[in-house]
């Protein structure tokens, strides 16, 4: 789960991370207000998205005085704001937080990361900040410091030391720096992130060091025992689709082609989209819907699929283990009954009682299109689809 | 021979009075696995499926010798109960449960090697399908009877695509020595290199079949290991050509988020280092039938 800027710099500054004094604001109104509680003469307006790039993508202003700060909010608010990692569609901009500006001596990048490799914590750092870390690794990988930590005992001082005489920081600096390290690894720890990144950390004029931006990530599987970081969610960031399917417990992600998916398991599904892609059609989701292929499971899953205006065939693909195919057929036909589905549908079962779900599924009289192999039935799929796409009226085998 | 797991190999299961984990330790009993005991925390002395229960693993192991173990303890208590037969002495372990804290695992990882390797707890998982030699014994939640009895080592990421795989291969006559899910998880018990490595050294196994996906150093960790280590010749299939950059693709670990670890990354390394590359999930039977006539 992400949360936003504004949220991230409360929690880190609970752990001892210096942020520049700043302000959430609701409108335009509420911006200049709150601009005018934290006094200064120079304020950053910042678009609150779950998305970075923000700057370039016009969601970052310096503001010298309340009018500006007005005037920025109003092109923020309610807009649609397209960064690198929004996608097309962006992200709505519903908050700004207001910060008092801080003037800049060096800017850093500083990252905690799980680290797949070493299963360990990771501390991702270059005195290239301000670039996205992508960019510091294809350019200027040479800047990277990279530190992992020894779970049992946690961050020690002299790794943090060593960090930030790696960046080159003034001696005078170290302590901060040490105290900024080991605050962002007990936030990464006791509150279960997967990520926090500080882009930019900076020393500031007057040698402080601040994290201007932040970042942070949590761990899904462990918001069970953090309550106050679940309601940090904020669904206006989320796809309204994926949302929803995450309340019902489905998983679900949405692509931008039109043959919808529904399988069981991660792993098949992503490979039965790979075998739709290879017989010549674009997926138009990933959804696993779980192990257990409940008739309720299946119904919930047509809906979900159906609520996407681009999918215009089906793929069911079940390879039933443990739940039969004929018990999971009953599923399929159920579902059709229940839910409107006008496009064809293709059905794939394998796996245990295989006929007797066949069966199930001819005698049901439902246009039900169905195959033996995971590679007829995306070839079907893709047939179907593109038969519709040349012929007015819906083409439908039993 | 086989991984793992045998048919004398004893096995308790941690949560078996759970309703899936009933279900599940009276499939496996069905199917040979030897099952001797349970473990749940106060429910000591109870009898689940004509199976005792006890209340910590080093009594169950005390009473019956058990060697491995099922983990089917919801996630909030799965680290802990992995971490508990860890400390008991059991040898090797399958942990089922899905949604286990990434931070948990990082800390049974970390309690696992505080033990030297000769009495270190092998685990594989969790959010993985299990183990199966075929014909011997089953330690997980796969259906059996799509696996034949065979010479094929099957190691893989997901539960229904190596059920796919398995099932490709009866088709064609083929069968498996053992499968093993190594899980869908960024940080899990065992790695594909941990699992060819016993491959390799496994006399009933004769071609390897690796399944991966998006996401994670773990393949391309993989492919060099093949390059150096595998004599054996080795067919893999990666998951998750179509997947997007940085969205999570149902499995908490596939998420392409570094360079290597997108599907067709993956593709170009293992193939690199000689690895037969199924190109698509169809094929997987076919490929390994072919690369098996090859090597005779």
């Amino acid at each position: 789960m992400d949360i936003h800027e504004y949220q991230a710099k409360e929690l880190l500054s609970n752990f001892g991370v210096n942020v520049p004094p700043g302000a959430l604001a609701y409108s335009p109104e509420q911006a200049a207000y709150r601009a005018r509680e934290l006094g200064g003469e120079k304020w950053i307006v910042k678009a609150q998205v779950h998305a970075g790039g923000r700057g370039k993508a016009g969601g970052v202003k310096l503001c010298d005085s309340e009018t500006e700060i007005q005037e920025a909010c109003e092109e923020m608010f309610g807009r649609k704001l397209v960064t690198h990692q929004t996608g097309p569609e962006g992200k709505g901009i519903y908050r700004v937080y207001v910060e008092g500006a801080v003037q800049i001596d060096r800017e850093i990048y500083l990252g905690f990361v799980l680290d797949r490799s070493s299963q360990r914590i990771m501390i991702v750092a270059s005195s290239e900040g301000g670039m996205e870390i992508e960019e510091i690794s294809a350019e200027r990988p040479e800047s990277i410091v990279r530190s992992t930590v020894e779970p049992a005992v946690g961050l020690q001082e002299f790794q943090a030391r060593e960090i930030a005489f790696a960046l080159g920081l003034e001696s005078a600096l170290t302590q901060q720096m040490v105290r900024t390290l080991q605050g962002c690894y007990r936030a990464f720890t006791e509150l279960d992130a997967t990520m926090v990144e500080i882009n930019p950390l900076v020393i500031t004029g007057d040698r402080r060091v601040v994290a201007l931006d932040a970042k942070m990530s949590f761990d899904d599987n462990a918001l069970f025992r953090h309550s106050a970081i679940a309601e940090l969610r904020d669904k206006s960031q989320e796809d309204p689709r994926e949302a929803r399917a995450a309340d019902r417990g489905l998983s679900y992600v949405g692509l931008e082609g039109n043959i919808g998916c529904i399988v069981n398991g991660a792993g098949l599904a992503m490979a039965t989209m790979d075998t739709i892609k290879l017989a010549g059609g674009e997926p138009a989701n990933f959804l696993d819907i779980g192990g257990g292929a409940t008739p309720e499971r299946v119904a919930k899953a047509f809906r979900l699929v159906m609520s996407d205006s681009n999918v215009q065939a089906v793929l069911v693909n079940i390879f039933a283990g443990i739940n039969r195919c004929d018990w999971v057929a009953e599923g399929v036909v159920q579902a059709l009954k229940e839910v409107q589905v006008d496009v064809p549908v293709i059905v794939r079962l394998a796996g245990t009682n295989v006929e007797e779900g066949q069966k199930i599924l001819a005698k049901s009289g439902l246009p039900i299109i169905r195959a033996t192999t995971l590679m007829e039935a995306a070839e079907r799929a893709v047939g179907a689809w593109q038969n519709d796409q040349t012929q007015a009226t819906t083409v439908r085998a039993v | 021979m086989s991984i793992f797991l045998d048919k004398a190999t004893p096995v308790i299961v941690q949560g078996i009075t759970g309703k899936m984990a009933r279900f599940h330790t009276k499939d496996m009993i069905e199917y040979g696995t030897n099952v001797v005991g349970g473990v749940v925390p106060g429910k000591g002395g109870e009898v689940v499926e004509g199976i005792p229960v006890f209340d910590t693993v080093k009594q169950a192991i005390e009473a019956t010798g058990a060697e491995a173990s099922l983990v089917f303890v919801p996630p909030p208590f799965a680290a802990d109960s992995i971490m508990e037969a860890a400390d008991a002495g059991i040898r090797y372990c399958v942990c089922i449960t899905d949604g286990i804290p990434a931070q948990d695992m990082i800390r049974v990882k970390r309690y696992m090697y505080r033990y030297p390797k000769d009495k270190r707890m092998v685990l594989t998982g969790p959010n993985c399908a299990g183990t199966i030699s075929p014909g011997k014994a089953l330690l997980g939640i796969m259906p059996g009877h799509i696996y034949l009895e065979g010479n094929v080592g099957i190691v893989g990421r997901s539960g229904t695509l190596g059920y796919e795989a398995a099932a490709q291969l009866k088709e064609r006559g083929i069968g498996v020595s053992t499968s093993v899910g190594i899980g869908g998880d960024p940080i899990n018990g065992s790695s594909f290199k941990d699992i060819l490595a016993r491959f390799q050294e496994d006399e009933d196994t004769d071609v390897i079949c690796l399944i991966g996906e998006i996401g994670g150093p773990q393949e391309a960790e993989a492919a060099e290991y093949i390059r150096e280590h595998i004599t054996k010749p080795v067919v893999a299939y990666v998951a998750g050509l179509t997947a997007p950059k940085g969205r999570t693709m149902g499995h908490a670990g596939a998420i392409i988020s570094a360079f290597g670890e997108s599907a067709s990354e993956k593709v170009e390394i293992l193939s690199a280092a000689g690895v037969t590359v199924a190109e698509n999930p169809a094929v997987i039977g076919e490929t390994i039938a072919r690369v098996m006539g090859e090597a005779a």
